[in-house]
This record gives structure tokens, sequence and C-alpha cells, in this order.
């Protein structure tokens, strides 16, 4: 326990907290996205793999409790660290330029990440609770379901997708903040490395992975609300 | 050529400061930045005014005492050259230049473009040291260091503290100058014996003296007259989640 305490006093304790959750939350956003791009196999493909997460209520209790505390942690130490490293400089420079050398992305880090913070309280509202008031289009998503071949029933995971990206709105705020998780991703990653003690890679090298990943999520993620904007899946769920 | 400087005047750390603009008398080209500052302080003397008061002292580049933000860059517009070793031949003719003390809550202001970096001496005192033998030299050699380490810790040592590093960074960090140090002296067999120690402790001392932590914007390693590496974060962030574990040695156990 003193370890705990030991972690938390110290700023690059901190900091070691902060890129273990953003490890453990970055390979949470990839299994997410590669889960979700089943969509464009098709609402059977999909609602089986929702299905098959709703069953294994232990996996699923235990990664969303588990989700939660690494945000919680790594919220916790970005406010912590960045009060401190505001109190650091109590008058600032009258020159009106950026620190000098450093990326957008870097010095924007605590506001990507809060606007990522409150769009992850927005999207599982949204999906996860499915509570009608913020999906904008009044609908019931809770009351959508799949009738199997054998009679039974499953959430149509699928038409709620669709359904709820057909708003522009909605549509809108998913885009910027998937922007948002990645301009924050693009300095993320490359930090960690640092922040961890690898001095395997160059920084060169860890900032164009960062990069280069950051975009990659980014596409794919946005491939689905475009997907549905454009139409290109789920017309039969609207026609 | 002449220019035109904004600098920042203040009486003493008590009273309000602000920016103060002057016209400078004509200048050679050829002149560094800070023969610049004593022909402009000149000026200001001969006019019966107070002069710009500026840290300086051996004006080669080794000291690490000179300082200032010129046009929002600590050390003037070049890489890896301290102030001192900045020539006017880098500013055009009639430019205005803002010139700057170094911000940081650790490093208060003393007077006009002068702050006090004592805060980097007590981070040295807090573990910046070796246990050696006194006496009669050890033989040359006696010691073997592997080549790849004595390059990287002679790298590292090229720090002269000047704290350019804490006023480029935007949270006031420094934590470049404390894992150079730190590096030095831990990538030496005679840096070993108090290895875990020595960084526990400078990294303690340096978040009691109110410095930022490090967010990996690189501006330190951008504006370093001696182009420490920003690696050497990486490597002492290693050497202390190494050493915070493991926690402080128990009595009963050699420390290994
Ligand atoms: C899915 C969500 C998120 C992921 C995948 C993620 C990922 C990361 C990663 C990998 C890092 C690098 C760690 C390091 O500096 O060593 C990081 C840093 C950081 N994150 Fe997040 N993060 C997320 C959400 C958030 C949220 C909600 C906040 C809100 C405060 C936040 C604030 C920060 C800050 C301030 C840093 C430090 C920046 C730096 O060191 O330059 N992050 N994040
Ligand atoms: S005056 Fe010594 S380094 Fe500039």
């Amino acid at each position: 326990m003193k370890v705990i305490t030991r972690l938390w006093r110290s700023s690059l304790g901190r900091k070691f907290l902060m890129a273990l959750t953003g490890i453990a939350l970055w390979g949470f956003v990839v299994g997410h996205l590669i889960g979700n791009l089943q969509v464009f196999l098709g609402a059977d493909k999909l609602n089986a793999y929702a299905a098959f997460l709703k069953s294994q209520p232990g996996l699923l209790w235990g990664a969303r409790l588990g989700l939660l505390a690494m945000v919680g942690l790594h919220v916790a130490s970005a406010i912590s660290l960045s009060a401190q490293n505001k109190a650091a400089r109590p008058v600032d420079y009258g020159n009106g330029l950026p620190p000098h050398a450093s990326s957008y992305a870097s010095r924007t880090m605590l506001m990507s990440g809060l606007i990522v913070a409150s769009f992850i309280l927005y999207h599982l509202l949204h999906y996860t609770l499915l509570v009608p008031a913020v999906n904008l289009s009044g609908a019931d998503f809770a009351g959508y379901y799949q009738k199997l071949t054998d009679g039974s029933e499953r959430h149509d995971v699928y038409r709620m997708l669709v359904i709820g990206f057909r708003h522009p709105v909605v549509a809108g705020f998913y885009l910027l903040s998937i922007a948002l998780l990645c301009l924050h991703l693009s300095h993320g990653l490359s930090a960690m490395f640092q922040s961890l003690g690898v001095t395997r890679f160059t920084r060169l090298g860890r900032d164009r992975f960062a990069k280069i990943v950051g975009i990659l999520i980014f596409v794919g993620y946005a491939s689905i609300p475009a997907a549905v904007v454009l139409g290109l899946i789920g017309k039969e769920v609207v026609k | 050529m002449k220019v035109r400087i904004k600098v920042w005047r203040q009486k003493n750390a008590d009273s309000q400061g602000a920016f103060e603009t002057y016209e400078t008398p004509t200048l050679n080209a050829n002149m560094s930045f800070l023969e610049m500052l004593d022909v402009v302080n000149e000026d200001l003397s001969m006019k019966g005014q107070e002069p710009i008061a500026f840290d300086h002292d051996c004006r080669e580049g080794i000291c690490g005492t000179c300082s200032l933000v010129i046009n929002g860059k600590p050390h003037g517009p070049h890489r890896k050259v301290a102030t001192c070793q900045t020539y006017m031949r880098s500013f055009q003719d009639g430019e205005t230049i803002v010139v700057e003390p170094f911000r940081a809550k650790p490093f208060p202001l003393i007077k006009d473009l002068v702050v006090n970096r004592k805060s980097f001496d007590q981070i040295i005192q807090a573990g910046g040291f070796i246990s050696v033998r006194t006496g009669s030299a050890p033989d040359a050699n006696s010691v073997p260091v592997p080549k790849i380490n004595s390059d990287l810790a002679m790298d590292a040592a090229q720090c002269i503290g000047c704290g350019a590093c804490v006023a480029a960074c935007k949270n006031a960090s420094a934590m470049l100058f404390v894992s150079a140090k730190v590096s030095h002296l831990g990538l030496l067999p005679q840096g070993q014996p108090e290895r875990e120690r020595r960084v526990l402790a400078m990294v303690g001392t340096m978040d009691e003296l109110g410095f930022g932590s490090c967010t990996v914007t690189g501006s330190c390693e951008a504006v370093c007259p001696k182009d420490i590496s920003l690696d050497f974060i990486a490597r002492m962030n290693r050497d202390y989640g190494y050493a915070l574990i493991k926690g402080e040695p128990h009595r009963n156990s050699a420390e290994d």
C-alpha cells in the first residue's frame, strides 16, 4: 500500500499512472473499434457480437468497472498534475508566442481529454444506458429487437446504431470527439514511452507511430457514422 | 545597425514590473547580445537612468549564468547556443526584440532580468554527488567504464544548469536538468552506490520546490544550449520507477 501513496505523492508517480491507464484505455479504444467495425458485415454479425458480450456478465462488468477506474485515475492524475504545472509559472511571459517547439496536440492535452471525457458520458447515456432523451430522434432504442429464425429475439444494435447516427448533431459531436481523441493519442502514445522509461525508440519514431495510429483510429471510428450518413449501410433499416 | 528592445523592468521582487522600450545606440553586428545590453546600459547611465540588470559571467557558453527569453525563446534564436554566444547579426536592422526574464515559481525574480536559480543548487545538494575516497589520486583507468556509457554520461554532463529548460517548458518543469544530472552520475560506476537514493531525492526535491511535471512537449530540448536529449528523461523515469517500487532499503538487507 505504501507504494500507492509514494506513487501518488510524486509527480513522476502520477505520470506513471497516467501512462499505464492511458495504455489500458488505448487498448480498449482499439478493441472497441474492431468490434464496432462488424457493422459493415451486416445486422446479423453485429447483433450476434453484442448478444455474445451480454451473455458474459462477469467479463462485461469486470471490463466496465475496470475501464471506469482507469478513466477515473487517468483524469484525476491529469487534473492534479495540470494544477501543479499551472502553479509552477505564476507570472506568464508577455511575448504572446506559444511555448517554443511544442505541438498543438501537446499543449491541449487537458482540453482534448476533458472533451473526450464528456463525450464518453454522453456515449454511455446514448448507446449503453439507452436514455431516449439524448438520442435527439425520440426513438426508444431499448425497444429495438431483431427476430431470429428460431423465434427468439435479441437486441437490434445495428438498427440502433443506424438510427442513432442519422441525426446530424449526434454524428457531428461523435466525429468531433473522435478527432479530439485521436489528437490526444497522437501526442499521448508517443509521450507514454518516455513516461514509462522506454529508451529503445527514437523520438521521431515514437511521434510517427503515435500519429499513424491516431489517424488509423480516426478513420476507423469515423467510417461508421460517415457510412450511415452517406447511406452506404443501414438502408434496409430506414426504408 | 540599430534595434529596438522591449525589456522587462522590475525594481525588485515586491514591485510591479512592466515592459520598457529602448532604442539602442548604433551597434556593431558582430557584438554579442550581452554586449548590446552593455552598450544600452552605458547609454542609460549617461542619461542618468538605471541600467538594465542581467546575469552573465563567462560569456563563452560554459558557466550557465546568462539567461533571458529573447523573442519567446530562452537563449535567443539559435539551437545549441547560449545568450552570451548569440550575436546581433542574427537579428534584423531596426527589429523590435522582446527580452524577458526566465519565468518560474522556483526562479523568483530579483531585479529586471535577473532571477534566483538557487533551487537548482538545492536539487544538486539533494543527490547530485558521489562518495569517493579523498586523498591521493587513484590510478588512471583503474575503473573500467563501457565506452557507450562514458559517451552518454559525457553528453549528460554537458548540462551547465542554466535553467533554460525550465524557462521554455509550458509547465516550468525541471525534468531535463534533473535527468541530465541523474543520468550523468547514474551511468558511471562511481555513481552506483547512491543511484536509487539519488533519483528519489532529486525528483522529490524538484517536486517540493514547485517545479511542474513533464508533458513531453520537447521545448526544453529545443532550447538547451548544450543539446541535452529528452531521452535522458526516459532514462531517469526508468530509474525512478524502479527505486519507487523498491522503496527505502531495509536495515537488514544490503542494497542490491
Ligand atoms: C479513451 C480515453 C483516453 C485515452 C485512450 C487516453 C490516452 C492517453 C495516453 C496514452 C496518454 C499518454 C500518457 C503519458 O503522458 O505518458 C495520455 C495522457 C494524458 N491524458 Fe489521456 N486518454 C484518454 C482520456 C483522457 C481524459 C478523459 C482526460 C481528461 C482530463 C485525459 C487527459 C490527459 C492528459 C492531461 C495527459 C497528459 C499529457 C501529457 O503528458 O502530455 N485523457 N492519455
Ligand atoms: S555567460 Fe556563461 S554561459 Fe553565458
